[in-house]
């Protein structure tokens, strides 16, 4: 065993911390530097939850899958956000707005079922809820591209289209996390 | 409370400065705690309020998160529960100070090994023995003074006053078992570590804690991280390792972060690194951060992803106390059982014998979460009964109707002629013990008493102490169908076994959940666990069909229900439900179902008789999603016009033709 192996989890966390995550370029560099293929490294990174090969959305939402939430009926609040967006958990909607994710508990049991939307918790959700939060997102992204097209660089994604633009495009599955 | 804050001073004014402690562990932060600290800094300092503010980790009480402890005048100190920033600025101003509040957040007196003194938990504090919990939500996790002011290290002392065999000796005698789920007796694996040829040992802490249901040992690490530091020491000491890791999930963050601040803190009090309290002990530790792989709680999978390798475990034996990380031999414990350690050393063997029963001693912490009226931790002796554990601490089933204080559900009925009903009772179906490797008891089996024994005979294992608590409202086709989905998805897919068998057994799952099973899937199922039981080269796969299996045997007549009958009796599986209104299609004209759903359509009616129109919805059943939004938009007013019905009509009229 090289030594030097054991660094490879800890390159590829700390290669998803700078770039949000593991671009194919860095996997080469990676595979250089440890004296072993860049098909080595895909075969560990793809092995964990944790690494992602295609750029996020600017949105991330994850919907919790934990055991207290699933009895409170996160299956229901993951169908609506999969309608809302168009998209199955582990895609990234076309215009790279919008992440699903489904995942391990994080850790709110007391507020189940429960939405982490941009790193904040949305707690007791329901279907009506989802909604609610969907549109104060697309409500803030809104604003912000209003705020943005003053200065002239305007019709870049406008939130995530209801429906349309799903599957195909809408990139390679980030996998379930835990 | 520590002891330096009841004779802390203010260095100018000379006054003293009693602490108001915010728990801000996760479970607080997900409610709000970060909130309640912030309004509580600031207000304290603009009304020059004689309090210093601290961050400490959960008491366990997470049901009544954010939790707040203030300490009295007299040196007492008060816990106080369900806040939010307002009500925190609220009580600061009125009724923080006093001896005896009265207050709706007001929960009861803090005991020093952090029980909370009331009449509703009486029961709870009978029954409760808290041993590694001792510090939680007590201590600042942050602070290494304030650790080792509640006897911190003391134990590591101890210990280096004894050889290493007299260690290895005490844990052996106390009876010690992992707490990581399989109960293997700790002082056996320390001492063939001990004993195998290999000079760098390893000591491996895991809390890659994976189970969906369990939070057990991330509270711990974030309430307490230094008594975790401190069971890795002695283990060190005890097995001849220079070198620990701290193997814990990416997805803890803070877990992270407070296991870091630990290990920096006891590096600079020289309790980490070269002649550790100057004596011949060398060691220390370093966090490896996991990413995210359930499997690799299994410990030769996680010897394979600290490698650098994909996460799959290999065959046992050689054991990893033998040749583990690097072919080094390796103790790998879980969190809990290193944290007992400190409490065997300090109080001997006989102390700890003195809990639990003859072949589990000690106590267990589970995690009570599901329909229970106070999700959260508790920690029993084991061998306390289900019963016990259910009713006495966690609060018996959930209350439907049951108000938190200062959340009063807003009346926001049209007029008053819409009532909304009381929402029917939870009663207890099942309970799931032991995550995805565990399985479920009826309430038949709530007198087990919970040990290693009891659990194993009744087809279960501990697991890593998730309890799930289930109501009528739960199908346990779904249930079972959820855990195994969990470990399929996990399964690292290096055995047949597991990788095919278990697929095939959550299609068959599947289809039963959409109504297409037969009689032979129920057989199907029984004999593919049985091949997943038998062939499967870890206890990964090994355990996967526990909670199908349990489901099956405890209740069968749910999953006939769905084969023959294609009937969910728990109103869960959405193939074989439809929603619809009650009687006449509701004749209110609130609409606020109408306006949220594409599905719902409403016409105006006449009643002849009385000459007067109304109102009447129906849900058109071939464009029902059984998104449930319109059940919660009709009881956000104050009404429950939609009801779940089984079987489902599409069903119904197939039956027919």
């Amino acid at each position: 065993m090289d030594a030097k192996r054991e660094s490879l989890l800890p390159t590829l966390q700390a290669v998803q911390r700078e770039h949000g995550y593991v671009p194919d370029e860095q996997v080469g560099k990676i595979a250089a530097s440890l004296g072993i293929t860049k098909a080595d490294v895909y075969a560990v990174a793809s092995f964990y939850g944790q690494f992602r090969f295609n750029p996020p959305g600017r949105h991330s939402v994850k919907v919790c899958a934990g055991t207290a939430c699933h009895v409170r009926g996160s299956a229901l609040i993951l169908d609506e956000w999969s309608r809302l967006l168009g998209i199955e958990p582990g895609q990234t909607t076309a215009d790279g707005a919008f992440d699903l994710e489904r995942v391990a508990c994080i850790g709110c049991c007391s507020v189940a079922p429960a939405v982490m939307v941009d790193g904040e918790v949305h707690g007791c959700m329901s279907s009506a809820e989802v909604r609610t939060v969907f549109n104060e997102v697309c409500a803030g992204d809104e604003r912000a591209r209003r705020a943005a097209g003053a200065d002239g660089d305007a019709g870049e994604g406008n939130g995530a289209g209801r429906g349309d633009g799903a599957g195909d495009s809408a990139g390679r599955g980030v996998g379930d996390a835990g | 409370m520590p002891a330096d804050v009841k004779g802390a001073r203010d260095g100018a004014g000379g006054e003293r400065l009693r602490a108001i402690a915010v728990g801000t562990a996760t479970c607080g932060r997900s409610v709000g705690a970060l909130e309640v600290l912030e309004a509580l800094r600031v207000e304290i300092a603009e009304l020059g309020l004689p309090y210093r503010l601290v961050e400490v980790g959960c008491l366990g009480h997470c049901y009544a998160e954010p939790l707040v402890t203030v300490e009295a005048p007299s040196g007492r100190v008060n816990a106080f529960g369900y806040l939010d920033a307002v009500a925190a600025r609220y009580l600061l101003r009125t009724c923080f100070g006093e001896e005896e509040p009265e207050s709706d957040f007001y929960l009861g007196r803090l005991e020093d090994d952090g029980a909370i003194a009331s009449e509703a938990l009486a029961a709870r504090n009978a029954l409760e023995r808290r041993v590694v919990m001792e510090n939680c939500g007590i201590v600042d996790p942050c602070s290494i003074d304030d650790y080792r002011r509640r006897g911190g290290y003391e134990a590591l002392r101890r210990a280096l006053e004894l050889s290493p065999d007299d260690v290895i000796e005490e844990i052996a005698q106390a009876g010690l078992r992992g707490r990581g789920g399989a109960g293997f007796p700790t002082g056996v694996k320390w001492r063939a570590c001990r004993e195998a040829d290999g000079a760098e040992k390893v000591i491996v802490c895991n809390a890659d804690e994976g189970d969906p249901g369990s939070f057990v040992d991330r509270v711990i690490i974030e309430s307490d991280p230094h008594a975790v530091l401190e069971g890795m020491l002695i283990a060190g000491y005890a097995v001849g390792a220079r070198e620990g890791r701290v193997y814990v999930r990416a997805e803890y963050p803070l877990a992270v972060d407070r296991m870091r601040q630990a290990i920096r803190q006891a590096r600079d009090a020289r309790l980490l690194g070269e002649d550790v309290l100057g004596a011949a002990l060398s060691f220390d530790v370093d966090v490896f951060e996991a990413a995210g792989a359930f499997v690799c709680g299994e410990e030769t999978a996680l010897i394979a992803s600290m490698e650098g390798r994909r996460g799959e475990p290999r065959l046992r034996p050689p054991y990893p106390a033998e040749r583990g990380f690097l072919d080094r031999p390796t103790v790998i414990d879980n969190v809990k059982t290193l944290a007992y350690v400190r409490h065997i050393i300090e109080r001997g063997a006989r102390w700890f014998r003195g809990i639990g029963t003859a072949s589990s001693p000690g106590t267990g912490v589970f995690c009570l979460t599901g329909k229970v009226a106070r999700p959260g931790l508790v920690e029993v002796p084991l061998g306390s009964t289900l019963r016990a554990i259910l009713y006495d601490a966690g609060g018996g089933m959930v209350d439907p109707n049951a108000e938190k204080p200062g959340r009063e559900t807003p009346n926001i009925g049209n007029g008053g002629y819409c009532t909304r009903p009381r929402a029917p009772e939870t009663v207890f179906k099942a309970i799931q013990i032991g995550g995805p490797s565990g399985g479920f008891l009826p309430a038949s089996a709530l007198d087990l008493p919970v040990d290693f024994e009891s659990l194993r005979d009744a087809g279960i294992i501990m697991g890593s102490g998730g309890m799930v608590v289930m109501s009528q409202d739960d199908c346990m086709v779904e249930m079972a169908r959820y855990f195994l989905e969990f470990t399929q998805s996990e399964s690292c897919g290096k055995c047949v076994p597991c990788r095919v068998g278990g697929q095939l057994m959550l299609d068959i799952l599947g289809a039963v959940a959409r109504g297409e099973g037969s009689e032979e899937s129920l057989e199907a199922l029984r004999s593919l666990a049985v091949h997943l039981r038998r062939a499967s080269a870890c206890n990964l796969g090994r355990t996967a069909p526990s909670p199908v299996i349990t489901a099956l045997r405890f209740f069968e007549d749910e999953f006939r229900a769905h084969v023959e009958r294609r009937m969910c009796p728990a109103l869960v599986c959405r193939d074989l439900i439809s929603y619809e209104f009650e009687d006449v299609g509701c004749t209110s004209a609130c609409e606020q179902c109408s306006v949220v759903c594409e599905a719902i359509t409403s016409a105006l009616g006449y009643d002849g008789l009385s000459g007067r129109m109304y109102r009447t919805h129906e849900i058109d059943d071939d464009l029902c999603v059984r998104c449930a939004i319109c059940v919660d938009s009709c009881a956000g007013v104050n009404h429950r016009a939609v009801r779940k019905v089984t079987p489902a009509k599409r069903q119904r009229t197939k039956g027919g033709a």
